[in-house]
């Protein structure tokens, strides 16, 4: 954060540039960013990122916790896919642990991780689209999105911050009508994306305003970190769903959209494809969603049932142990990653020994792609920077933590 | 799935895809290695962490082309203190490698790999941040999420939670 010095690389030259301050209260950088422009008339010299305005110190805060009580953090980290992040955590506490999850909690798991992801898609859709000037897309997109927030709020009593998934499983049983509404919705929601569709893909607006801006090649993508919708926008054929499945995705069939000319219209494209694609995940995980327990059979881990605590001298012993206690790990580190909307979201999580992750941190995927502004941006045009900043899809909080 | 107890002996290890070419390259670089977990730990010595990702960016069997994250652990008070950790990721082999450099509490200096592969710029600048690692050969290492005078690195184990008040 150099908010507080002035930036010695920006000073402007021989009087032909000029800074120009951009955020961190601009409404098209997505939350706090600030960004240093030093610009030459129109077109863009440099372009540095100022970040940091967020920093809440989760991992700080992890620390201090047991390790069931992170979940919630999680959610905050990513406040537009609260259950990717849930996903990364738990996974990585349970690979820590050992434990076996029963099938029906992956493939809810599954299900959710992809709702999560259609949302949060509409949400980088909307407001992209705003930003570049298309004001309406904003207002379809979040008529769908509410339809997936009342299923979230359905399945975990909150619309945004879930903290539905727990180690050793999912914290609820679905409720009865939550399976004919999600079916519903899955049945409705590719007749929306031909909708947004209409609006963009085929708009001379759009099309100039998008093709061939911000465009990044494949290697600069992979040598920059990219991951996500942005690597796969310049051609990179990665998906961590496809390519080092977890929880049970290789189960699902479903294409992986890539470009090949990485440019924001390819970016978009990319994107609106995986729309498509996670509606046809989420249509065969409420197909084929098996039957059984919800939860790893793991007392010392897994909450007991509430009824049964009120039934079992033994489960209201765990149910104390736990909630007082915590459950300790045995030493060891993983790193767990997972494909959230925007790229490789990764855990990595130290444990000592004891009831207390020793250390947790999250590799996001936003601050990596957004090492990409630079080289899209300059020598471009200003306004071709709000379209490169929708089109990496950041989310700040993830960025600040 | 119950936990298999890590491996730590080179000899069994030793065809690993990422850690054949360091042990052909330099053995003496190499301070210990540990498979745990499904997860390949490699022990560099601080003094050859950049040739040894550059090693293993242009490895041709298995290049590790992408770097996902550098990232910290204090071990506060024990010695060595601070252990810095590099994860690299194949994309077309589609193999992870963690390398680990340990850093004594008085030397806490070791190499950028900014030229190897440029996306570790923000992950070292975080690092320099949080917990006050130097990256010699970094090309702009000022703190990135705290302000620019903040006092103290706020990961570090002996920086109370709750913070200076």
């Amino acid at each position: 954060m150099g908010h507080l010095t002035p930036t010695p690389a920006l000073e402007p030259g021989q009087d032909k540039t000029m800074i120009l301050n951009m955020g961190p209260q601009h409404p098209s950088t997505h939350g706090v960013l600030r960004l240093l422009l030093e610009i030459d008339g129109e077109n863009i010299v440099r372009i540095m990122p100022d970040i940091g305005f967020l920093h809440t110190g989760i991992e700080k805060t992890c620390e201090a916790k047991f390790y069931q009580q992170v979940v919630p953090l999680t959610d905050r980290i990513d406040y537009l896919c609260p259950l990717t992040n849930n996903l990364c955590y738990v996974l990585a506490v349970e690979k820590l642990l050992g434990l076996e999850i029963p099938p029906k909690a992956q493939w809810l798991r599954v299900l959710l991780n992809e709702f999560t992801r259609i949302n949060s898609h509409l949400v980088w859709l909307g407001t992209h689209a705003m930003d570049i000037g298309a004001m309406t897309v904003f207002l379809y997109c979040f008529r769908e999105r509410e339809d997936i927030l009342r299923l979230f709020e359905a399945v975990s009593g909150q619309r945004m911050m879930t903290s539905y998934f727990r180690v050793g499983g999912v914290a609820l049983e679905p409720p009865l009508d939550f399976f004919p509404r999600a079916r519903d919705f899955a049945k409705r929601f590719p007749a929306r994306v031909d909708e947004y569709e209409n609006l963009l893909t085929g708009n001379p607006i759009w099309a100039m305003r998008t093709k061939g801006v911000a465009r990044i090649t494949a290697e600069d993508a992979i040598a920059l970190g990219a991951s996500g919708p942005t690597l796969r926008g310049s051609g990179v054929d990665f998906d961590l769903r496809r390519d080092m499945p977890y929880s049970g995705y290789e189960n699902f069939k479903f294409k992986v959209p890539v470009g090949k000319d990485g440019d924001v219209f390819t970016r978009y494209m990319c994107r609106v494809a995986e729309l498509r694609e996670s509606i046809k995940i989420v249509a065969q995980a409420l197909e084929g969603m098996p039957e059984g327990p919800i939860k790893a059979n793991a007392p010392k881990v897994v909450l007991p049932d509430r009824e049964k605590m009120k039934t079992e001298m033994e489960a209201l012993i765990y149910h104390f142990k736990i909630i007082t206690e915590g459950f300790a790990v045995r030493e060891g580190e993983v790193y767990q990653a997972v494909e959230s909307p925007r790229g490789e979201m990764g855990y990595y999580i130290v444990s000592d020994g004891t009831a207390k992750p020793y250390r947790v941190h999250m590799r996001s995927a936003c601050l990596a792609n957004m090492q990409l502004l630079p080289k899209m941006c300059e020598g471009r045009l200003l306004a071709d920077v709000v379209a490169a900043i929708g089109s990496i899809d950041i989310v700040l909080g993830e960025i600040d933590r | 799935m119950a936990v298999t107890p890590a491996v730590t002996d080179l000899e069994q290890l030793k065809d690993h895809p990422a850690l054949a070419p360091l042990l052909a390259w330099n053995r003496a670089a190499i301070e210990g290695v540990k498979f745990d977990r499904d997860e390949m730990t490699i022990y560099v010595g601080r003094d050859a962490i950049r040739e040894a990702c550059t090693l293993l960016r242009d490895n041709p069997s298995c290049p590790f082309n992408y770097f996902s994250d550098v990232t910290c652990v204090d071990w506060y008070p024990q010695e060595p203190r601070f252990e810095v950790i590099y994860h690299l990721l194949s994309i077309s082999k589609k193999e992870r490698v963690r390398l680990k450099v340990r850093l004594k509490s008085d030397s806490t200096t070791l190499e950028s790999v900014t030229g190897v592969w440029p996306s570790a710029n923000y992950a070292e600048r975080e690092v320099f941040d949080l917990f006050g690692i130097h990256f010699n050969g970094h090309p702009y290492l000022r703190r990135l999420l705290m302000p620019e005078n903040w006092e103290g690195h706020p990961l570090r184990k002996d920086y109370p939670v709750e913070g200076y008040r």
